[in-house]
């Protein structure tokens, strides 16, 4: 990435700074002179949006981690107390559990964008990886925090998902009760899993900090998925992409407001008002939305521990991706074949994410099953061989020319002068 | 053709799974909606129907259930029944709350104070089982932790009509849903009675409303329907005492951001104007060197 203007400090604490922690240049050249491919389309906002999202996250959990109370006998009360009493507390503690919705909307956006264009291939496939970590923590972080108001369904969820863990051969048991903290789920489960919740945050933080810095090192992908070439082909961060991605940013807020301020609990269970009571077990016990396709997947399959191995591969197998598809092509535009499967397979996750809402019997059942065996099979039989089969249609030579030729076929004859786009 | 396929795959799976649906004969109907003075972007209490749904629930709902998360003082508070901070006072007095320990170390009751909150009516989960034969839950935050299946599609155009109101519609149902005796061939535990919308129609608690068991003084007919309204809206206000500030609050920051996302659009096509007119031109450059229109 040369040929762009270095940083020029216009101030002298700017220069005298410069010298010392070129922070500036960093700044400079990442965010303002950076080149970003010229069709980068809406899709590709969506890291902003996430960025966005953590630190939303982040701010308001600190602002709620000062009012919050983790003990069993208080934590439900502390987050009532925290929407009747602390200022603006129904508005952080609605941020809060919507944003967790909005966060996950937003990453699976950002990588079902990332499987359309193929921009986990070569020589991103440290980028990809570091977000499926990212999404796992992500997961790991969001079940914590829905623990800790301690209703009946976060009461439920932390029994149900920290049992999974017994269905390890020999060490199963004993693993979930060092998971607890005791012989069942209660205060000490709550209290690590509080502590675990402001930890991994940051965590994620810092993972996004080596994400971000991949992405630099090996350049955004792009709808063509062809490298630029020149200078033609780019424009710089700031102020093209920064303006699209805060034009975004804000339509996306609009819809997170929606939910903030006029149906906070739509995506909240209300099962989940009622006080945990281990004595009493919720008539369905289901997870957030965001988790349901994985919810599904574990239990399309009878076996209890080839169910966990199975939920644990539905995510760990996305990290496998880059060498799992063998296309050379990376852009799902000139991918006809894998353009189909594609939209099947996002077809199948929602689907399996509305099966994971039901209750596992008759039809549902047998749904998740045959969902479950396209999910894996995508990755593993369909990917694999399309890469070698398909018959892929003929990629421009440039970023340019696919924008100047926009709307027609490539390979098709250029349109004459008069008709160019004045 | 693998779309086509998935298409079919999935019209096909919606069919199959309409069928269990509609021969599960014991689920409860979905209740009736109402129309609520609190729903939608611009909802706001009635104020006269919260203090006649206060009035329902201290002489019928409060001998068993609790209120422990409310405190006296937001009855006074903006956005709710509307009673003076003098009012408040004085219903806060009408109960023993538990006091704070003497000069001697006893401790004893005292009327209440605004900053208290309603005391529960029974010291535990045990005695109120003795007394009731199940516990009755604390009704502070129930019109939240109560609701139905909506199903799809229509959970769908709940995102766009703003449907929040479940779970007061089940608890207005849940009140008048009452029957003498059970339909035949259903038979439900002696100590308890049959109720058309309750999960599993079998309900430790008796019907609470008759017509006429609480005096309307504003002229409102005291039928159970209404009763069960009234309550149903305190309730409400009881699971969500800013609800008003909340939805007041959400339109200002939403035309904030529609209005902030429209400059930003034209904002973005100035931007990008350049690069659609003349691409050829395009160099990444400082932003002193940026082309000014």
């Amino acid at each position: 990435m040369s040929g762009h203007p270095t940083y020029q400090p216009q101030t002298a604490f700017m220069r005298w700074m410069e010298r010392r922690l070129p922070i500036g240049g960093l700044v400079y050249s990442s965010f303002v002179v950076y080149p970003t491919p010229r069709n980068l389309n809406y899709w590709w906002t969506f890291g902003g949006i996430l960025a966005f999202m953590l630190g939303v996250q982040i701010v308001t959990g600190i602002v709620l981690a000062m009012h919050y109370t983790p003990h069993v006998d208080y934590a439900f009360d502390s987050v009532e107390q925290i929407m009747r009493d602390v200022n603006y507390g129904w508005l952080l503690r609605y941020l809060h559990s919507t944003g967790a919705s909005m966060f996950f909307l937003a990453a699976y956006i950002h990588l079902f964008r990332g499987m359309y264009y193929g921009s986990y291939k070569e020589p991103r496939e440290v980028l990809w990886i570091l977000g499926v970590i990212l999404l796992l923590l992500m997961i790991i972080t969001g079940f914590m925090g829905y623990v800790l108001p301690w209703g009946q369904m976060s009461f439920w969820a932390a029994t149900v998902i920290t049992n999974l863990f017994s269905a390890i051969p020999l060490v199963g048991e004993s693993v979930v009760t060092w998971l607890w903290g005791g012989y069942a789920v209660g205060n000490p489960t709550l209290n690590r899993f509080y502590s675990l919740h402001y930890l991994l945050p940051f965590v994620i933080a810092g993972v996004v900090v080596l994400h971000v810095w991949a992405l630099h090192v090996a350049g955004q992908n792009n709808p063509t998925g062809i490298e630029p070439k020149s200078e033609q082909d780019t424009v710089a961060f700031t102020p093209y992409a920064t303006i699209k991605d805060t034009f975004l940013l804000a339509v996306f807020c609009i819809l997170f407001a929606w939910f903030v301020f006029y149906m906070p609990n739509f995506l909240l269970h209300p099962d989940n008002y009622i006080p945990a009571n281990p004595a009493v077990t919720p008539m369905h016990i289901v997870p957030e939305w965001y988790y349901l396709p994985f919810y599904a997947i574990l239990r399309a399959i009878p076996n209890k521990l080839l169910g966990v191995i199975a939920l644990a591969a539905s995510i760990l197998i996305l990290a496998f991706l880059p060498w799992l598809d063998t296309s050379k092509v990376r852009s799902a535009r000139y991918r006809p074949a894998y353009r189909q499967f594609f939209w099947a397979f996002v077809i199948v996750c929602i689907g399996l994410g509305w099966l994971g809402a039901k209750p596992p019997e008759g039809n549902y059942v047998l749904f998740a099953r045959i969902f479950t065996a396209y999910y894996f099979a995508f990755f593993l039989v369909i990917l694999p061989v399309l890469g070698k089969i398909e018959r892929t249609r003929p990629l421009p030579n440039s970023i340019s020319e696919s924008v100047l030729r926009e709307g027609k076929p490539i390979g098709a004859p250029a349109p004459p002068p008069a008709a160019a786009k004045v | 053709m693998a779309r086509a396929c998935a298409v079919l795959a999935l019209a096909v799976s919606l069919s199959a799974f309409a069928a269990p649906a509609l021969s599960q004969e014991h689920e409860p109907p979905p209740p009736p909606t109402n129309k609520w003075s609190f729903a939608g972007p611009f909802g706001k209490f009635d104020g006269a129907q919260l203090q006649r749904g206060f009035k329902v629930y201290r002489e019928v709902c409060q001998v068993c259930h609790g209120l422990k998360l409310v405190a006296f003082r937001t009855l006074a508070a903006p956005g709710g029944p509307g009673f003076t901070t003098a009012q408040a006072a004085a219903f806060a007095a009408e109960y023993q709350v538990k006091g704070e320990p003497d000069d001697q170390g006893e401790v004893k009751d005292r009327p209440g104070r605004l900053a208290d909150t309603f005391p529960p009516p029974f010291p535990n989960d045990q005695a109120a089982r003795a007394r009731y034969n199940a516990v009755p839950p604390d009704m502070s935050v129930i019109a939240k932790a109560r609701g139905y299946e909506r199903g799809f599609p229509r959970w769908v155009g709940d995102v766009f009509t703003q449907y929040q109101e479940q779970g007061v519609d089940y608890i207005t149902a849940l009140m008048q849903g009452y029957k003498d005796k059970p339909p035949a061939g259903v038979t439900i535990p002696s100590s308890s009675f049959y109720n058309e919308y309750f999960p599993g129609h079998a309900i430790a608690m008796p019907p609470p409303l008759t017509d006429g068991r609480v005096e309307y003084t504003d002229g409102t007919p005291a039928t159970v329907e209404q009763y069960a309204k009234d309550v149903s809206a305190f309730l409400m206000w009881t699971a969500e005492p800013h609800l008003e500030a909340r939805k007041r609050v959400g339109m200002q920051v939403f035309i904030f951001l529609v209005v902030l996302a429209g400059l930003l659009y034209f904002t973005k096509k100035k931007v990008w104007h350049q690069v659609e007119l003349h691409p050829e031109e395009l160099k990444p450059r400082p932003p002193s060197e940026y082309p000014r229109a």
